[in-house]
């Protein structure tokens, strides 16, 4: 068995182990393995290569757009997505926008310890996928799966452009695969992660198998569920969302990152303007709480949506 | 005893700030090691940050501010928020996640303060309690008073953000009264010095700034009492920004999940490793200030004032989902409501 953590790991030696001009910087990464442990013993395998940074996320990243401009390809580790916003100025208006102005890509994986766990509070819970995908110039990937962490990462060395990795932190540890896979799905493309003919629900990432357990509750009900898992957000598989819609007419988009602007709205306005003629009811959304992640459980557990008011959302479309 | 050791000869009237000091490091100890066991018995969520080793620099702190200034405490800092008037509830609420608490259950651990009453909350995000700081300052300025300190603490870590160039700069630009304490006490989580800067001392950076800059060793308490009590005179009196850089050993793991086996032995049996407050403990003892007994007593006493404040916060109520206001705004009517 191996875990979505060490699927990142697994994926990082050997995109280390195939291509020299992989490395990999971020704080605490070397001999100690990462606050997370997801470049364990990296450093000892591949000497040289995994630096600890210091604690400066800005020039962490600055400092990945020059290697990438000399022919590297950094893997820079934000200790939680949430300390990437030190980081933000490089990362939107110097990586993304290199190639567009000089024609010179920015190879660079920058991976964002992403979304919340019980008692971590307002500044390590954080999901910042829908901002960094507002931006022109960057690729950004959500697995939701043991197979995808493994897969797409790798991907994301390869690509030639920036790409924003949201790991999921609460998939960690509780998420198991039996193996690493031989193929995969290519990036950009939607992956039908539960076939259902009487509702779409379109998420990525950890409200993924939120949505998979709510589908679970509903078939009790006679209800089947369908449910798309992204697996990026950037570039978004309409076509894959679009022909799911047209079996279901119904569509449910969940995201575990706040209401306003972001995936689920872009996914509603997509729906709405290519497939209006599709849907039988009014789509709808469900996200966050509008207000900062909070530490209490009890409380974090009601400010994200969970299987139990997917379940309730998806009950309240069907008997539209 | 030799009359010529320093310690023995020190003037009673240390005494008095001493042996104050000492209580607020002891009870900040006492406190965080029943925090610790609360985290290893699963009654706390999240992380949970000692100051051990970190107590006579930070009450130091503490005891130089006075009511009116400003104090942005950082992780290590329990012993400096009790000093400038943290009650011991606010601390434990905090932890537990008690609705009664100052933060509600929407924030836990070292996440807390009162920015009414000048003790300001810190972001996780490290270097940005500085410039906030120095706002604060600003603002007193603006405001006509005269005679107030802003202080905040960061880690050596902390010092390599962008955060904390640009604060240091704006305070010197603006000569504001802010004392900025380092405590380097060698790692930033597992990262050593040697992998976060290559001057020679962090108090070197002081004079690129053009501020005042102090060393300290802040395994004495003595020591710590005097530079930053020195450092504080010097802001309130007018002479702009202050740096103070400490040096120490982090006697614990960055958090309790953390073991530290990354620290090396040798450091930890290094003058580094001392711990600042047995030495205080010791220096007590040995300058007659406090008996075995007195010793006993305040440690009874603060294990006390340690029961009942955490067994009155076992018995509140935590943070009901329904009940919670969810709204970030202090203006509701224009809170976006769309689709709740
Ligand atoms: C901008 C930013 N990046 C990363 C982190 C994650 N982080 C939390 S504490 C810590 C180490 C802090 O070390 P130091 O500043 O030396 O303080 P100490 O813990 O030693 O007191 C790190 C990297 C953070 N809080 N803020």
């Amino acid at each position: 068995m191996i875990t979505y953590l060490e699927a990142i790991r697994e994926a990082q030696a050997k995109a280390l182990a195939d291509d020299p001009r992989v490395y990999i910087y971020g704080q605490d990464v070397g001999s100690f393995g990462g606050a997370f442990k997801a470049t364990k013993n990296l450093a000892k395998e591949f000497p040289g290569r995994v630096l600890d940074a210091p604690i400066s996320e800005d020039a962490m990243v600055g400092s990945a757009i020059g290697a990438a401009i000399e022919g590297m390809r950094p893997i820079i580790e934000i200790q939680y997505a949430d300390f990437s916003t030190p980081g933000f100025n490089q990362i939107v208006n110097h990586a993304a926008t290199l190639f567009w102005r000089t024609e010179v890509s920015c190879p660079i994986t920058i991976r964002l310890p992403s979304g919340g766990t019980a008692g971590s509070g307002p500044f390590h819970s954080q999901s910042m996928e829908g901002l960094y995908a507002h931006y022109p110039g960057l690729v950004v990937m959500t697995p939701a799966t043991v197979e995808d962490a493994y897969s797409m990462l790798l991907e994301a060395v390869a690509i030639d452009d920036p790409v924003i990795f949201c790991e999921h932190k609460y998939l960690y540890y509780h998420l198991k695969a039996e193996g690493l896979p031989t193929e995969a799905l290519p990036v950009g493309k939607a992956r039908i992660a539960r076939q259902g003919r009487d509702i779409t629900v379109v998420t990525y990432s950890a409200m993924v198998h939120e949505c998979l357990a709510a589908a679970e509750d509903l078939v009790a009900e006679g209800y089947e569920v369908e449910v798309v898992d992204l697996r990026s957000i950037k570039p978004l598989d309409t076509d894959t969302v679009l022909a799911s819609v047209a079996r279901t007419g119904r569509l449910l988009a969940v995201g575990e990152a706040w209401p306003w602007g972001g995936v689920t709205a872009e996914i509603l306005a997509r729906v709405a303007s290519e497939g209006f003629g599709l849907l039988d009811v009014p789509p709808r959304r469900l996200n966050a709480k509008n207000t900062p992640v909070p530490y209490h459980p009890n409380l974090w557990g009601t400010h994200r949506p969970t299987a139990q008011t997917v379940a309730r959302a998806l009950r309240e479309l069907l008997r539209l | 005893m030799l009359d010529t050791d320093p310690r023995v000869s020190a003037p009673l009237s240390a005494r008095e700030p001493f042996a104050q000091a000492y209580r607020w490091m002891l009870l900040a100890r006492l406190l965080e090691e029943k925090l610790a066991s609360l985290y290893r018995g699963g009654k706390i969520h999240g992380g949970v940050f000692l100051g051990k080793g970190q107590e006579a620099l930070s009450a130091s702190l503490g005891m130089a501010l006075r009511k009116g200034d400003i104090f942005a405490p950082l992780i290590r800092d329990q012993a400096g928020r009790f000093a400038f008037g943290e009650d011991i509830l606010d601390a434990v609420r905090t932890y537990l996640g008690s609705k009664l608490g100052p933060m509600r259950g929407r924030e836990g651990n070292v996440h807390r303060g009162r920015p009414r009453e000048g003790c300001y909350p810190m972001i996780s995000h490290l270097g940005a309690m500085i410039s906030v700081v120095c706002g604060g300052l600003m603002a007193r300025r603006f405001k006509g008073e005269t005679g107030v300190v802003g202080a905040t603490c960061i880690g050596d870590g902390g010092t390599s953000t962008g955060s904390f160039h640009e604060a240091l700069n704006l305070a010197a630009v603006e000569k504001l009264p802010l004392v900025l304490v380092v405590a380097n006490n060698q790692f930033a989580y597992s990262t050593p010095n040697s992998k976060q800067f290559a001057c020679n001392d962090l108090v070197d950076r002081a004079a690129g700034y053009g501020i005042d800059g102090h060393k300290v060793d802040a395994t004495e308490l003595d020591a710590c009492l005097d530079v930053v009590g020195r450092a504080v005179e010097r802001a309130r009196t007018g002479h702009g920004p202050q740096l103070i850089v400490a040096t120490l050993l982090r006697l614990a793991g960055h958090g309790e999940h953390d073991d530290a086996s990354y620290i090396e032995a040798e450091l930890k049996e290094s003058a580094l490793g001392r711990d600042c407050l047995r030495e205080a403990e010791c220096a007590l003892l040995e300058r007659q200030w406090a008996s075995a007994a007195e010793l006993d007593a305040w440690r009874e006493e603060a294990l006390r004032q340690i029961e009942e404040a955490v067994a009155t916060v076992q018995r509140e109520p935590a943070p009901d989902p329904n009940a919670e206001n969810w709204c970030a705004l202090s203006t509701p009517h224009l809170d976006d409501t769309f689709g709740h």
